[in-house]
């Protein structure tokens, strides 16, 4: 390494476990300290991640966590796969990036409903149609938390503790699971951060999902919307298999009050990897261009 | 005459606040971000408790923030953003579209470093970055300053011979969120200064002459050449034309209000001094303490703070610069295709038109929110002294800065 290049400061993790070993959760986690608020649901889904990793069984070496800007964008850095928090929005063509040039890595993204559904909204919707093989987990509180309790896409019309919109933001939210069928998701589910193995499950079957999978997580923010401790008696489980097809998901969709956890929606569409052609050769060219004298 | 009405306590954010309420925009737009957030949040407050008749539109980000500011700004609407960093990179688009569609808009700029690294705290690279874009940029000091500048913002883009968008800029954490006393003016008193708003009369909604918005403009052929030139030196006619606009409407400003605030430059204790320092935004006042510690230690030494960065005052940095015999200009930003500050670029560029030849030297500080103290500017006027001391024929030397955090000591 050039002298000119600063390395970025090296971040301390324990040592690598064996490969051929079983893995344990705290193999996924770092040795870094989170900073989210006391009873924040992302603790939870930072352990449910590690447990869902544990039980695949994935070297952490061949796992990547792309992330964007907020509260829950700070996950990478407390796992001790690869990765990177990047710009506020674009986790998701980030992970995209990330699948093309090494495939044979899971990949998975990570963020909030304002990283993803605001201002990285249009991402979700084209990683939706593109089906790259790839996990999302969408951790929702329905609030702008690191910038201090905004409203998010997700917050409710009337809801009047925002800073920004003291009389309510006014507008109807965005419903994550409408959103995703509509742009033509392959798999979506829902899960509760109070319910970290039922999540675990539900990652874990995002994983082996071959194509786009959405893991809608509902984790509380305790700070800015302490009336989200409530969600723990809200949440109750879907009834019945995935939907395979979309007519019965989008039933399931009318009849969702948003706190139902399970896989909504689990069907076969080929992931998208564009076939790697040959490069060509000089003699290719010749046969086009090249003039009998 | 003094139209003081009341005096409060507030941090920069709210003074900005209070300045674009007095101002009386139609349309605020915002997106989240730090060290930005509560300044818009007070102007959501004061619409909410009926202070202020204006619609505030969160919307998903800062290109669409910007975007729908054009929008209401070609409808008529007085309009109002703020935003910091990251946020202003990703209103880029827009944003350099701004000056060339003649939209009157002000804007504050909570000045915030940029990624990567990621850091969140104050720093000037954001501003800096977009230094040509072609919006006015005007840098404060003081909470009051900004209250102020903010109001005077609005004369300034709104004038017919200038319609052009202004920044003002003042320094995340320091200013925004440092508490001074503020003396807030009379309402009546503030619109008879802004007088009636006119913001769209050259490309206004109206049947009697249809016209169409920025059209495809240029091309190869000369006539549309001509024509995106003549664009072009309409742009540029403007942004010179503002630089006396600025200085008549500072001279109003201190006439109805009695607050005087230098337009372009501050001369702080140059007239006798031998050596100066270059400052920019809330730095300047540690810069005063210093220069008056090493007076007092017998050192002639003074201060050239530039309040208006764009239009460069050409003149004005020359004619306070030729006062002294060496300068040491402070950065909070880099320029890294020179390896300098971007004010120290100015500077000597200001110089040269004027035909003076001096030590300059370019210090480097306050990145990523570090602390620039009096012990930095000590330092700084102690080795501009020894320039000045040891100049000869080559200089100024080619940019090599002087990093002022680099040592990793805190500096009181």
């Amino acid at each position: 390494m050039s002298e000119t290049l600063l390395a970025p400061a090296p971040v301390l993790t324990k040592p690598p476990p064996p490969r051929d070993g079983a893995f344990t959760m705290q193999d996924f986690k770092s040795d870094i300290k989170p900073i989210w608020c006391p009873g924040c649901g992302d603790y939870s889904v930072l352990t449910a991640l590690a447990k869902a990793l544990a039980e695949l069984g994935r070297p952490r070496e061949q796992v990547a966590l792309i992330s964007g800007i907020g509260c829950s964008s700070r996950l990478p850095a407390y796992t001790s796969v690869y990765g990177f928090h990047g710009v506020h929005g674009r986790a998701l063509a980030l992970a995209t990036g990330v699948k093309l040039a090494r495939p044979d890595l899971t990949v998975i993204a990570a963020g909030g409903d304002g990283d993803g559904l605001s201002i990285g909204g249009n991402h979700f919707l084209h990683a939706c149609r593109r089906n790259v093989d790839m996990t999302y987990i969408l951790m929702d509180n329905q609030v702008y938390g690191m910038t201090k309790g905004q409203a998010s896409p997700t917050t409710a019309p009337d809801w009047c503790e925002g800073k920004l919109t003291p009389e309510g933001p006014g507008i109807a939210p965005v419903a994550p699971l409408r959103l995703a069928l509509a742009a033509g998701v392959s798999f979506f589910a829902r899960g509760f951060a109070g319910n970290p193995n039922e999540l675990a499950r539900l990652i874990v079957a995002g994983i082996t999902h071959p194509g786009f999978a959405v893991i809608h997580v509902l984790s509380p923010c305790v700070t800015f919307r302490p009336e989200q401790r409530a969600w723990k008696q809200a949440v109750h489980p879907l009834e019945g298999a995935p939907a395979t097809d979309l007519a019965t998901a989008m039933a399931r969709f009318a009849a969702d009050d948003g706190f139902t956890t399970g896989i909504f929606y689990a069907c076969a569409a080929p992931p998208f990897m564009p076939e790697r052609k040959r490069t060509k050769q000089a003699s290719d060219f010749a046969k086009r261009f090249l003039v009998e004298i | 005459m003094n139209h003081l009405s009341r005096i409060i306590v507030c941090d920069g954010n709210e003074a900005a606040a209070w300045g674009v309420k007095l101002s009386r925009p139609d349309v605020i737009a915002v997106y989240p971000i730090t060290p930005q957030s509560s300044l818009v949040e007070t102007l959501a407050k004061f619409v909410a408790e009926g202070e202020l008749d204006a619609e505030v539109m969160p919307l998903e980000g800062e290109h669409s923030v910007l975007s729908a500011l054009q929008g209401a700004c070609l409808a008529g609407a007085r309009t109002y953003t703020a935003t910091s960093g990251p946020g202003l990179a990703f209103m880029f688009e827009p944003y350099v579209r701004t000056p060339g569609l003649r939209l009157p808009m002000v804007a504050s700029l909570v000045n915030r470093d940029m990624l990567s690294p990621q850091c969140v705290w104050g720093g000037q690279q954001d501003v800096m970055t977009v230094r040509d874009a072609g919006w006015i940029q005007i840098f404060c000091e003081s909470a009051q300053e900004v209250l102020d500048t903010v109001i005077m913002a609005y004369r300034i883009a709104e004038h017919p011979a200038v319609m052009l968008p202004v920044n003002v800029n003042h320094d995340g954490n320091y200013l925004s969120y440092g508490v001074s006393r503020v003396e807030i003016p009379d309402q009546a008193a503030v619109d008879a200064f802004l007088g009636e708003k006119n913001v769209n009369w050259h490309v206004a909604l109206d049947p009697e002459r249809p016209m169409a918005v920025d059209p495809l403009t240029g091309g190869a052929d000369a006539e549309g050449a001509a024509r995106f030139v003549a664009y072009r030196q309409s742009l540029c006619r403007g942004m010179q034309t503002a630089l006396a606009v600025i200085s008549e409407v500072h001279a109003d400003w201190a006439r109805v209000f009695g607050r005087e605030h230098a337009a372009l430059v501050e001369e702080y204790r140059l007239d006798d001094a031998e050596i100066g320092l270059v400052t920019i935004g809330s730095m300047s006042g540690a810069a005063k303490d210093a220069a008056d510690a090493a007076r007092a230690e017998g050192v002639r030494v003074g201060v050239i703070r530039i309040k208006t960065y764009r239009p460069f005052p050409i003149a004005a940095v020359a004619a306070a610069a030729s006062k002294v015999g060496a300068l040491g200009v402070v950065d909070r930003a880099v320029s890294y295709g020179w390896n300098c500050g971007p004010v120290y670029q100015d500077v000597l560029a200001a110089l040269y038109s004027a035909g003076l030849r001096m030590p300059v030297l370019s210090f480097i500080g306050g990145l990523a929110g570090a602390d620039l103290t009096g012990a930095h500017f000590a330092r700084a006027i102690a080795m501009t002294r020894a320039a000045l001391r040891e100049a000869d024929a080559t200089l100024p030397a080619p940019p090599s800065p002087i990093w002022l955090n680099a040592d990793g000591e805190a500096t009181r």
